[in-house]
């Protein structure tokens, strides 16, 4: 696995940005979570890895509480960010997950001009305060995106009208336009082609210089290819959680291994 | 797959059958195909063979309402005619000799002599005297110099022009006598009678019973543009605002399920019920005007809302899910996500599903009944824009169902006519529906 490698594996810090502790999540009488546990440091790319249907995407969206727009779901267990308790009544989930930013599995854009996509979430969070200001943050995050150089002739045209790969990176680019401290992502790249695959990982990689980026994906190359750490679920438990050169070349638990060598899953 | 060779397939394959050459299934299910296009193309052509029969008799019945065979007499009163007719205690009668005398002066003009008496004129022009004076009354000034006077025929003259009432078909009675006709195809000769575009249709008021000639939808037309500016003012902000309430912000318990349920039942009640429902609150309990296009609105703001949330609902939950994900993920507020961009995306429905609402409610007639629209002969026009709320007056399809129930079978043409205004208003609704779905369409 080691020749596939495009990142480094150090891990810059050690400090814990998400502390997940007994998390459970039920789906009305179907308990999807099952005391997950994890610790998620700051300025790394964490992957979730797992068979469909193990809970990755529903772990991923309780840290943004994404979860509380289902009427049924329920969450129980602490996640704290910066050591705040994020499901304390006092946190407003709104403020959350302007800090928290998440880009989902389809691209979804939103039917407005490719500015207005990436300068709504900066006019909403008052983050601009002149027309200038607001130009420079839109071509700063749409430089972040890696996408800037393939719209800056075409600001104004619809998002809509992007290809699916211009589309998840003009989504990442309104993600990062928010300056969230944490990045989440839903299997960015389960929609799109090998190549706009290989320039999302390489701003993934890119974003861990200022985020802590918790990835969900399907493949495992690819999180072998991106991530530092990778937590492995299955059936809504957290099976194995570490380093992902050891997940991936020594792993603890035999369903990681029947995992990752294809033999479940 | 590579081992294909093993399975029956195979063997079917092995057959070597002839692509150019239909097998039994192949055909059947052409056929089957082929039947089903026929009977949606059969449901169709009897549609629009329907349509195009409802079309033609509308236009047949109707069109000659938007013609009035006219009398054109011109004549000078003098003041001293003027004086003396005042002076009498049947003035309008004395009107009714100098107008008889005019019209046998005309006739001489034009070298041609008929008899007539003072009935025939009755029977052919109504009772023109009061029309007469009136007019004097008003432009006092007008006294002493010509006038010329456009007089409307009575229904069954005007029928005699349209072709509805022939010499044959003529029953000589107190309405019009076959002997009354020569005089009208005198006057014919004589360039007095003549046929016109009746605009007194579109913007005259309600006449009385016995006078179809000088009927006008016009009131109406104003009667009911009242109360669609109260169901609009209404309907579209409450209607909108409980959709959204309980599209996007209700939790889903059994009080929302209730709701639900109850509105779209709401729909289905009969808008009679929604009538003896004004009835009683707005009319009997609130002590509003009767008759009154306000009352009127409300009862119809009651019959549309279930039509608008519904529609609005179905253009909320339309919107993909994805959208709102995006924006809540942005971290924005639940309330800013609806607003900036699901309300949006859904306009399009909600502009439709009112817009068809407040056609239905301006075609509706049986709530009106019972508030006392119905029957109401709008004779004037309303003052002010208030007493435009407040005044008793008539609505569209009232005053057509009022027409329709009128003993004169010119009232009948008239009923028609309405028909077609009030279907070109509802076209023109639809149509800026259509027009403003287009607009608004946004793809994603």
């Amino acid at each position: 696995m080691n020749d596939m490698r495009i990142v480094e594996r150090k891990v810059d810090t050690k400090e814990v940005k998400i502390s997940a502790k007994d998390v459970q999540v039920y789906y009305g009488d179907n308990h999807a979570i099952k005391d997950v546990s994890v610790d998620i440091e700051d300025k790394t790319v964490t992957a979730f890895i797992g068979p469909s249907g193990c809970g990755k995407s529903t772990f991923l969206r309780c840290i943004n509480r994404m979860n509380d727009t289902i009427d049924i779901c329920r969450v129980t267990g602490d996640i704290a960010i910066d050591g705040e308790d994020i499901y304390d009544p006092k946190v407003d989930p709104v403020q959350l997950r302007a800090k928290v930013g998440i880009v989902f599995q389809k691209p979804n854009p939103f039917p407005k001009s490719i500015y207005d996509n990436v300068a709504y979430g900066p006019k909403i969070h008052g983050l601009a305060k002149t027309k200038a200001d607001l130009d420079e943050i839109v071509e700063h995050a749409l430089r972040r995106g890696a996408i800037w150089d393939e719209v800056k002739d075409r600001l104004h045209a619809p998002g809509t009208g992007l290809s699916g790969g211009q589309q998840q990176r003009l989504c990442i680019a309104r993600a990062v336009a928010t300056e969230p401290e944490v990045l989440l992502m839903d299997e960015p790249c389960s929609a799109l082609d090998p190549i706009a695959t290989a320039q999302v990982e390489e701003l993934i990689d890119e974003l861990r210089k200022s985020y802590s980026v918790v990835i969900v994906t399907h493949s495992m190359q690819q999180a072998a290819r991106v991530s530092q750490k990778t937590a492995f679920f299955h059936l809504g438990s957290l099976v194995e959680y570490g380093e992902t050169t050891t997940i991936f070349t020594n792993p603890v638990d035999p369903r990681t291994e029947s995992y990752i060598t294809g033999r479940i899953g | 797959m590579t081992d294909t060779g093993m399975t029956p397939a195979a063997d079917v394959a092995n057959k070597k059958s002839s692509l150019s050459v239909l097998d039994a299934r192949t055909r059947k299910r052409h056929a089957a195909e082929t039947r089903f296009r026929m009977y949606g193309m059969t449901a169709i052509a009897v549609g629009l063979l329907f349509l195009v029969f409802l079309f033609a008799s509308i236009l047949r019945s109707g069109l000659p309402a938007f013609t009035q065979t006219v009398l054109e007499i011109e004549f000078t009163l003098t003041q001293e005619e003027f004086d003396t007719a005042e002076s009498k205690m049947l003035k309008t009668g004395e009107y009714q000799k100098i107008f008889a005398r005019a019209l046998t002066e005309q006739l001489n003009a034009s070298g041609l002599d008929v008899d007539f008496d003072k009935k025939a004129i009755k029977r052919i022009v109504g009772k023109p005297g009061g029309t007469i004076r009136r007019f004097f009354l008003e432009n006092p000034d007008r006294i002493g110099s010509s006038v010329a006077f456009e007089l409307a025929a009575s229904s069954r003259v005007d029928g005699y022009f349209n072709g509805r009432v022939t010499r044959d078909s003529l029953v000589d009675s107190r309405f019009l006598m076959a002997s009354d006709l020569d005089l009208v195809d005198a006057l014919e000769k004589a360039g007095i009678v003549k046929s016109a575009f009746n605009w007194n249709f579109i913007t005259g008021t309600d006449s009385g019973v016995d006078n179809p000639g000088g009927a006008g939808l016009g009131a109406s037309v104003i009667g009911s543009f009242f109360m669609m500016l109260v169901v609009l003012f209404l309907a579209l902000p409450i209607g909108v605002a409980a959709s959204i309430y309980l599209e996007e912000f209700a939790p889903k318990n059994r009080w929302t399920d209730l709701i639900e349920v109850n509105i779209s039942n709401l729909a289905a009640v009969p808008s009679i019920v929604f009538g003896i429902l004004g009835l009683a609150v707005f009319i009997q309990f609130a002590g509003l005007p009767q008759s009154a296009p306000l009352v009127g609105g409300l009862v119809l703001t009651l019959m549309t809302l279930p039509t608008i949330i519904i529609s609005t609902r179905a253009a909320l939950a339309a919107v993909p899910p994805s959208i709102r994900d995006a924006a809540l993920g942005l971290g924005a507020s639940k309330m800013q996500s609806v607003f900036h961009h699901v309300l949006p995306l859904a306009m399009p429905g909600i502009l439709t599903g009112t817009i068809i609402g407040l056609a239905q409610a301006l075609g509706e007639t049986a709530p009106l009944l019972l508030i006392g629209m119905v029957g109401y002969v709008a004779r004037e026009y309303p003052e002010g824009v208030v007493s435009g709320f407040t005044d008793a007056n008539s609505a569209m399809p009232a005053q057509i169902y009022t027409w329709a129930s009128r003993a004169d079978p010119g009232f009948y043409e008239k009923a028609w006519g309405g028909i077609i205004i009030l279907l070109l208003f509802l076209i023109t609704m639809n149509a800026i529906a259509v027009i403003l779905r287009r607009r608004f369409e946004r793809r994603w």
